[in-house]
């Protein structure tokens, strides 16, 4: 490790320290905030991890979102608070090899078009299961957990999607989804299964956002299918990651923190037409900065030293 | 691997590939010995390219034999007859272009059986860009290389695979004539060191020079097969490409 390397770590560990103390400074209004704030940075770091290399854009986010929250709401009382994560985590990331092995041969648009009606499928699924099965539409959530436990817990998570991703990107795993976002024919010729490299990462992506939504799931005491399985969710986490920029780990990030206490703000002031708002700047981030805040930031970079390689190459 | 030391580097038999009613490849016998250097030749749109995506796994074959590495590989996918060490170039090249030179050739070697150490690839790579003649070039990025120089980068990558048998699709194509003497003796020492080598080739002074046998295909179907002279004095291939003989 590199000096500078070394001070990064100990600033991210000292960060990670002080976020920690969070709910006990602030009030419930803030703590709430904090919450949606860590919800959406590693929903949008997660969608990124995925999408960024392979360039699908997938709005199955609130299927494993929403999976999640209902997996807390159905199991919350009867099993250990451990255990329930642990489940909800396995049923994620069973749906996404499933997901992920039946969608990710289709391209482009196709890709989007199912994921989006993937969540709607889930949907409509629980709501068959709760009427004619189980006979309730809507469930409580009672389980001993405080709003200080949640953001305790999507902080723990945030770190963990943020140490993965770093760890992904330095593998030969991350080696391969550089090289398959580059061209996938040059990765099948080098000897990279391309197949299996998309549905493993698809299915880590989406474990993150199953716990996300199991985590969040007791903020709600109640809940039912169109709270769990919000559409929203999944365009608001990709005008997140587009804005942050969704090609560098911690580039969602940087949309989501922005974009998160500008939709409160608006939901707040403008509540009928916050959505309008959220589609204008949407298309603002997508003509102005296509390639997001991360990549308006490497070339501002690169402005000074571009011409200084060039000289250097003459 | 004692019982395929005799075997050809590749036999290929009655392979055929239809798309519709549009037959593409139609019942090819193709072999490469080991260390030979095969020709495939033959007027645009005779099936040769679709023979290489056959033979790679890009397409899937209607019906046929490929035995490749002691394996009927007809129908596998890409990555595995990749890693089985069959690697190929493409007619259009094709880099990495957001990576480096380096970066490139490890592409090629990271991902077959024995998996190399850091210090293994690093020392690969250096070795395999002074091989392609890009000696020291390993930082740049590919963007930055001259067209003959991507094309080396793109055969340095193929050769990362430690292949058995490499495809060489157009690689002589659109080169100036001091590249293309460049060109062909890189090729040249390959099969000096005991490549087996099948090239897609339009550039007759390559074929002459390089090709120890040629298949020449027209309507995806094989029409002539022998040594470079026997082959471009036939007849039916002076009309499969000129449409009748002709007078120079």
């Amino acid at each position: 490790m590199t000096a500078s390397q070394i001070s990064a770590a100990l600033a991210g560990l000292a960060a990670i320290a002080a976020l920690a103390f969070v709910p006990s400074l602030v009030d419930a209004y803030y703590l709430s905030l904090a919450i949606s704030l860590l919800q959406f940075t590693v929903l949008a770091t997660a969608w990124g991890m995925f999408s960024g290399p392979t360039r699908y854009v997938s709005l199955a986010t609130t299927a494993f979102f929403g999976v999640g929250a209902y997996t807390v709401a159905v199991l919350g009382e009867q099993m250990p608070w451990p255990v329930v994560l642990l489940i909800a985590a396995c049923i994620g990331a069973a749906m996404a090899v499933i997901v992920g092995l039946s969608t990710l041969r289709l391209s482009g648009v196709y890709f989007v078009i199912f994921t989006f009606g993937l969540a709607e499928l889930v949907r409509q699924i629980v709501v068959w299961y709760e009427v004619n099965i189980s006979r309730v539409l809507g469930r409580y959530v009672f389980v001993d957990i405080t709003p200080s436990d949640i953001y305790w817990q999507l902080l723990a998570l945030c770190v963990v999607v943020f140490a993965t991703g770093y760890l992904i990107a330095r593998s030969r795993f991350g080696f391969a989804l550089r090289i398959i976002g580059e061209d996938e024919t040059v990765a099948r010729h080098c000897g990279i299964n391309v197949t299996v490299s998309k549905v493993a990462l698809f299915t880590i992506t989406a474990t993150f956002m199953t716990l996300v939504g199991a985590i969040m799931s007791p903020r709600w005491t109640y809940i039912e299918p169109s709270i769990a399985f919000n559409a929203t969710i999944s365009f608001e986490v990709v005008i997140m990651a587009l804005l942050g920029g969704a090609h560098r780990l911690w580039g969602p990030a940087l949309g989501a923190i922005p974009l998160t206490l500008l939709f409160e703000f608006l939901s707040a002031r403008f509540p009928a037409t916050s959505t309008l708002i959220m589609g204008v700047v949407f298309l603002i981030i997508v003509y102005a900065l296509p390639a997001g805040v991360a990549g308006l930031w490497e070339r501002l970079r690169a402005w000074p030293s571009r011409a200084q390689v060039q000289s250097a190459q003459a | 691997m004692s019982g395929t030391d005799a075997a050809p580097a590749l036999a290929v038999e009655g392979l055929t590939k239809a798309f519709g009613g549009l037959i593409a490849v139609n019942a090819l016998d193709l072999s490469v010995g080991r260390g030979e250097i095969v020709g495939l030749l033959g007027p645009n749109g005779s099936g040769k390219t679709t023979a290489l995506n056959l033979i790679s796994g890009v397409l899937q074959p209607n019906a046929g034999q490929i035995r490749f590495a002691g394996h009927d590989v007809a129908g596998w996918p890409t990555h595995r007859v990749a890693r089985l060490g069959l690697a190929r170039t493409f007619q259009l090249v094709r880099l990495l272009d957001g990576m480096s030179c380096a970066e490139n050739v490890r592409a090629g070697l990271a991902f077959h059986r024995p998996l190399l150490t850091r210090a293994e690839l690093e020392a690969s790579e250096t070795q395999l860009l002074a091989r392609v003649g890009l000696a020291g070039y390993g930082p740049r990025a590919a963007t930055d290389l001259t067209y003959i120089d991507r094309k080396r980068l793109e055969l340095a990558r193929a050769l990362a695979l430690r292949p058995r048998l490499l495809l060489l699709d157009e690689w002589l194509a659109g080169l100036n004539p001091s590249e293309l003497l460049i060109g062909i003796e890189l090729i040249r020492s390959l099969k000096q060191e005991g490549l087996s080598i099948l090239l897609v080739e339009h550039v007759m002074d390559a074929i002459r020079s390089l090709c120890d046998r040629c298949v020449v295909m027209s309507s995806g179907r094989k029409i002539a097969e022998g040594t470079p002279e026997m082959v471009l004095s036939n007849d039916a291939v002076i009309e499969a490409y000129l449409g009748a003989p002709l007078d120079a």
